[in-house]
């Protein structure tokens, strides 16, 4: 069963682009102040990009100081990346750098909260990725 | 509608903002105020850093009507970029809800004026005097480019924030493009590509603009009753229609004559969908026709290619990417 965990900042592309996947889904806390979020199961991530600044700081805060915790981490199966081409070498940067640390592939790259078609593309996409994973980790 | 008319577009004074209080960088109201202010100082550039007489050989090579053609688009951009810096980004300020989205609009009304600015350098890089003259001229009597440019001044004049924020965002994020479209295409074959760098400094910067003015309108739209929010979501669409289809007809009367006019609609497409977004709004163009040219797509972005993709790619010849330049210092592992 898909399970995904995502961070969307107060803009809400990516939470939007998520809802409208309409699987179960659990948000990365916004402010540090929040409940640290601890991963039960395996999961795909879904993070925006912060474009700009030849890179640095693409990948936002909350997402890095989710995935410096080893267990959520070791939970990690792929990542979706939402962004902008406007962006060049820059676009859905975060989920390739994300992809790279934790050694996941990068499975889908959406435009700011994504057409129609990258919501049924992502759909069936996970749905046999979450497939194959269930069939060769167990 | 008469487009030419000076008088039209000067009938009405943009208001100023009423009353200032001195800004409060250490209190902060929305994050997203500092976030994209940051963004955009780290996004800071000058033309002068573009080493553009690199294109000159290359430059040298276009027909005079490809020539002719770049300096066309590029004093079309000069105008809309003019627009943005002076007035567009300006009229913004006094409705903007905290001190720091009044600051935010400043530093995007002096980087469109950076812009507008830049294209100045590529002419006199490229160009003679009178080359320069006669674009400059076709800017001010084409009839389809001062139709756009009036279309988006009146609404800056008029008196409807929430308006103002949807013409403003649907000039960054989509009437750029029909302009934007011919450095990505030389890029793609090879030609004028330091342009072509400086053109993608642009268009992160107008990413950053539609993001940011997109996401205060719809702020703004957060606290609004439904009719109002029916109002101005027929509002947009009626504008987008209405810039749309002017948009088709620039780019007939710039494009017709080397046959991309095609090829640049579905660019025009696709970026209308993306200011859609910025708004908050559903794409409104279906995929058979935002198929934007592949060579145009990874001119705009290397890593667009499908086949980057785990899904949409075949899965077997996947690679996991290397991303090695970017480290943060707060990641443990």
């Amino acid at each position: 069963m898909t399970h995904l965990i995502y961070f969307s900042s107060v803009s809400g592309n990516t939470a939007r682009f998520v809802e409208k996947l309409g699987v179960p889904a659990e948000r990365i806390p916004l402010f540090p102040s929040d409940e640290p979020l601890h991963a039960r199961d395996p999961f795909v991530l879904v993070l925006p990009t912060y474009g700009g600044g030849e890179g640095r700081g693409a990948v936002p805060k909350q997402v890095i100081r989710f995935l410096n915790d080893e267990g959520n981490r070791s939970l990690i199966r792929g990542v979706i990346a939402t962004g902008n081409t406007n962006f060049g070498e820059g676009y859905c940067l975060a989920g390739d750098i994300v992809a790279d640390k934790c050694r996941v592939p990068l499975l889908y790259r959406v435009e700011v909260f994504g057409t129609p078609d990258d919501v049924s593309a992502v759909q069936d996409g996970l749905d046999q990725f979450w497939t194959q994973q269930s069939t060769t980790s167990r | 509608m008469t487009v030419t008319d000076p008088a039209h577009a000067t009938g009405k004074a943009i208001p100023l903002i009423q009353a200032v209080q001195a800004i409060n960088w250490n209190r902060i109201q929305d994050d997203k105020d500092v976030e994209v202010w940051n963004r955009l100082v780290n996004n800071f550039w000058l033309p002068e850093k573009i080493p553009l007489s690199n294109d000159v050989q290359s430059w040298n090579t276009l027909t005079p009507a490809e020539q002719q053609l770049t300096m066309r688009v590029f004093t079309g951009l000069t105008l809309l970029d003019t627009i943005q810096g002076t007035v567009g980004a300006i009229s913004l300020i006094p409705d903007a809800i905290t001190s720091h989205e009044e600051a935010v609009y400043t530093n995007i009304a002096f980087m469109e004026s950076v812009h507008a600015k830049s294209y100045s350098s590529i002419f006199s890089t490229l160009a003679s005097t009178p080359e320069i003259d006669d674009a400059f001229r076709w800017s001010t009597e084409n009839v389809n480019l001062q139709k756009k440019a009036q279309i988006v001044l009146d609404y800056y004049t008029g008196d409807d924030p929430l308006k103002r924020k949807v013409a403003s965002t649907l000039l960054e994020s989509f009437l750029f493009y029909s302009g934007f479209y011919l450095p990505m295409y030389w890029s793609s074959r090879a030609k004028l590509t330091n342009t072509a760098d400086m053109i993608r400094l642009i268009i992160r910067d107008e990413a950053v603009h539609g993001y940011y003015i997109g996401y205060k309108f719809q702020k703004g739209l957060e606290g609004a009753s439904d009719e109002r929010r029916q109002e101005i979501k027929d509002y947009t669409f009626n504008l987008l229609f209405e810039l749309y289809d002017n948009e088709v007809q620039y780019t007939q009367d710039l494009y017709d004559g080397v046959g991309l006019t095609e090829d640049v609609k579905k660019f025009l497409h696709y970026n209308a969908n993306k200011a859609l977004m910025n708004l908050g709004y559903e794409p409104m163009f279906p995929k058979d026709v935002t198929d934007v040219n592949p060579a145009i797509l990874s001119a705009l972005s290397p890593n667009a290619d499908e086949n980057h993709d785990f899904f949409s790619g075949s899965g077997s010849s996947y690679v996991i990417g290397k991303a090695e330049t970017t480290e943060d210092e707060d990641w443990d592992f």
